[in-house]
């Protein structure tokens, strides 16, 4: 896997004479000890991660934790007191000024902020153009492109007003355009759309995905939202006192918190939204051949006590369902035909999803058919599991147990 | 109390007399460029019939400041012209703006290295305040050390009265950009002078703009002063009228100094919301 960012050994302390902390954290003193001991504030210590070029990576813990430490390190806003940075196989931690600011402008898209940071003097267009008016791009340059990505992030007619003109989710519109503007590999999003209201913000969340599909960037994504850190992180890395304590898929932390620290967070959310149709979904047990006879197909559904069966060729194109009380209708009605050959109108469409589909999706589809499983299918439609009612309410009623709980806990 | 007094006097005065001996090219210099600022902004003035004159503040004050503040400074102006003190107004205006633009040259590097560097911020903290904090004719002492008697030395005493509150403001200003604004520029790898340039100045421009405002309504009050040193302009007409006891016409010149005080305060004022609108 192709990686663009990793991180070895990082430590940032702030406070006068840092190392004595380093040395204090390794005698195992901890965070506050040490504050108290020598004024000293653990921002991140000792975390080591690679990140891989494309992917959206979140920093993901409460307040405090050392996320924007983290990712202000990362483009070196921040210095850091001890550890190495490897971008691109360019450890920047050792840059001078001048190469830091070139490093900056041709591999960062600048930094998306949770305020927005956007010029309040400048309108739209001038403040997307801002990155690269920095590298000296000619006028003309760089205001055709400011203008497409104000296209891009949906902002068209407003080039000429003022930030003070825009509601809060278009002025992050011009924040995340000023960046995309710039053509660098990494994004740094920090809290970038904690300050909006949840709808704009769901809204918001569903673009950049959207954006990301399109334009490929490698994504470090900082928030306290465990449900935003699932729908945007391919991974996510979960932060407590300047540490990493667990790095992995949204399945994977759901499936295995590392510690009760993460537990409490994941117990939070939402699991509908998380899981998806290839966590539950279980191997299809028998398929009927589309050449099968009609007695075949029923022996076959009578063998497994299913209602139904599905119907996939010998390259597991899946070509539909049948339902066990039709075909044994149909059987009775032409017992005497030795020869019975299936009608066509007996297979039915089965509800398809991908296994990429959020269970909270595959729920709502589900409703809409009265019986037979839901089929999981992969790009080329051919049949990779099938998700039956009960697996649907298993994972459902584990989310509303956790719920009881933490409403248990409140009371 | 003592048997001895501390000579203070003798000290000061062989200081300035050291000063003026050693640097008298300097001095003469700088004498001669406010020397030549003033009269050319002042001829310039004049040489414009009163009324076109007029037309021209009443417009800027349009621009800056709405129609109502143009027709108070159409009437206002007119007035002065009619009770024969145009002159010295375009006299006390031209010291003003020389003045204030000694202020700007001075103050806003001043300020800006203030606020870069907390050590000379530290350090020039307290000689603001000893400045600001110092009457103001006692300014005139040592302009007239320097500078004898004339409208050179009113305009440096000006100058010196003004110039704290542009550095301060100016100092405020950028210490109150907004740190995401700076880290974003960093992010986006902004050297030095297009932080100062692109983000730090403009987004300081309404604090700046109040330290211009505030450094010019301070600027003509020592100008109407600075009248005691020969200063000339409107100041000499208030002295007059108190030195001859003449109240009225003291009385006249002091409205007209609160007519062009009025003007300027709204102009500049306006410049302030002008580029605060946004924010
Ligand atoms: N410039 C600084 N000087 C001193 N301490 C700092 C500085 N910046 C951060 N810290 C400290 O470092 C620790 C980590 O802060 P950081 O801002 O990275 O947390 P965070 O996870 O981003 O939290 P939040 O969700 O509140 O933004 C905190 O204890 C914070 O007080
Ligand atoms: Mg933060």
């Amino acid at each position: 896997m192709d990686e663009i960012i990793r991180v070895k050994n990082l430590y940032k302390i702030f406070g006068d004479r840092p190392l004595k902390a380093i040395e204090a954290l390794k005698k195992g003193e901890s965070k506050n000890d040490i504050l108290k001991r020598y004024k000293l504030v653990i921002g991140v210590q000792d975390v080591s991660f690679s990140i891989r070029r494309g992917e959206t990576f979140v920093l993901m813990g409460l307040s405090g934790s050392g996320k924007s430490t983290l990712q202000r390190l990362i483009n070196r806003l921040h210095q850091p007191t001890r550890g190495e940075i490897l971008i691109n196989g360019t450890d920047i931690v050792k840059l001078g000024q001048k190469e830091l600011r070139e490093f900056r402008r041709k591999t960062f898209c600048g930094m998306v902020f949770q305020n927005f940071a956007i010029l309040p003097h400048r309108t739209v267009l001038e403040n997307v153009e801002f990155g690269l008016e920095l590298q000296g791009v000619e006028r003309e340059v760089r205001e055709n492109k400011a203008r497409k990505m104000i296209r891009q992030v949906g902002l068209e007619g407003n080039e000429n007003s003022y930030p003070s003109q825009l509601s809060g989710g278009m002025q992050q519109r011009v924040g995340l355009a000023r960046s995309l503007a710039v053509d660098a590999d990494i994004l740094l999003m920090d809290e970038a759309f904690s300050a909006l209201d949840p709808l704009i913000r769901r809204q918001m969340q569903d673009e950049l995905i959207e954006l990301q599909a399109k334009m490929k960037k490698t994504i470090l994504f900082v928030t306290h939202d465990l449900d935003e850190a699932f729908r945007l992180g391919d991974r996510i890395a979960i932060m407590k006192d300047g540490q990493i304590v667990q790095i992995g898929t949204a399945e994977e932390i759901i499936a295995k918190p590392a510690d009760d620290y993460v537990r409490a967070f994941v117990e939070d959310m939402d699991r509908t939204a998380v899981l998806t149709a290839g966590t539950i979904m279980q191997p299809v047990r028998e398929t009927a051949f589309p050449a099968d006879g009609p007695r075949t197909i029923l022996r076959k559904i009578r063998r497994n006590g299913l209602s139904g069966i599905l119907v996939a060729d010998a390259n597991r194109q899946l070509k539909g369902y049948i339902i066990a009380d039709h075909l044994a209708d149909y059987i009775r009605k032409h017992s005497e035909d030795k020869d019975l050959t299936l009608r066509k109108d007996l297979i039915s469409q089965p509800t398809v999803v991908t296994s990429e589909t959020p269970l909270n999706e595959v729920l709502k589809s589900y409703k809409d058919v009265q019986y037979g499983p839901v089929a999981v299918v992969d790009g080329r439609n051919r049949l990779q599991g099938v998700i039956v009612r009960g697996a649907v309410i298993a994972a459902l009623s584990e989310g509303a147990r956790t719920e009881s709980n933490t409403n248990d806990a409140d009371t | 109390m003592f048997p001895f007094r501390i000579p203070v006097r003798d000290w000061i005065s062989k200081g300035v007399d050291y000063l003026v001996s050693e640097y008298s090219a300097l001095f003469d210099a700088f004498s001669s460029l406010v020397y030549f600022l003033v009269d050319h902004l002042k001829e310039g003035m004049l040489a414009l019939p009163p009324l076109a004159l007029m037309a021209i503040i009443v417009l800027i004050t349009w621009k800056m400041a709405g129609w109502r503040v143009a027709l108070f400074a159409l009437f206002g102006l007119l007035l002065t012209e009619n009770i024969g003190l145009w002159d010295a107004l375009v006299e006390t205006l031209s010291l003003v703006i020389t003045a204030e633009l000694l202020v700007m040259v001075v103050g806003l590097p001043l300020g800006i290295m203030a606020a870069r560097r907390d050590r000379f911020d530290a350090f020039i903290r307290p000689v603001l305040d000893f400045m600001q904090t110092m009457p103001a004719f006692v300014y005139l002492i040592p302009a007239v050390m320097f500078f004898g008697l004339g409208l050179v030395p009113g305009v440096v005493a000006t100058f010196v009265f003004a110039l704290p509150p542009l550095i301060r403001l100016t100092n405020l200003g950028i210490r109150q950009v907004p740190a995401e604004l700076i880290e974003a520029a960093d992010a986006f790898g902004a050297t030095n002078s297009q932080k100062l340039l692109k983000v730090q100045i403009p987004v300081a421009m309404p604090t700046i703009m109040a330290g211009v405002n505030q450094s010019i309504m301070l600027g003509l009050s020592m100008v109407v002063i600075a009248a005691m040193i020969g200063a000339g302009g409107l100041g000499e007409d208030v002295l007059r009228g108190i030195q001859r006891l003449q109240v009225g016409q003291g009385f006249e010149a002091g409205l007209v100094v609160v007519i062009l005080a009025i003007i300027l305060d709204r102009i500049t004022a306006g410049f302030g919301n002008k580029s605060n609108q946004h924010s």
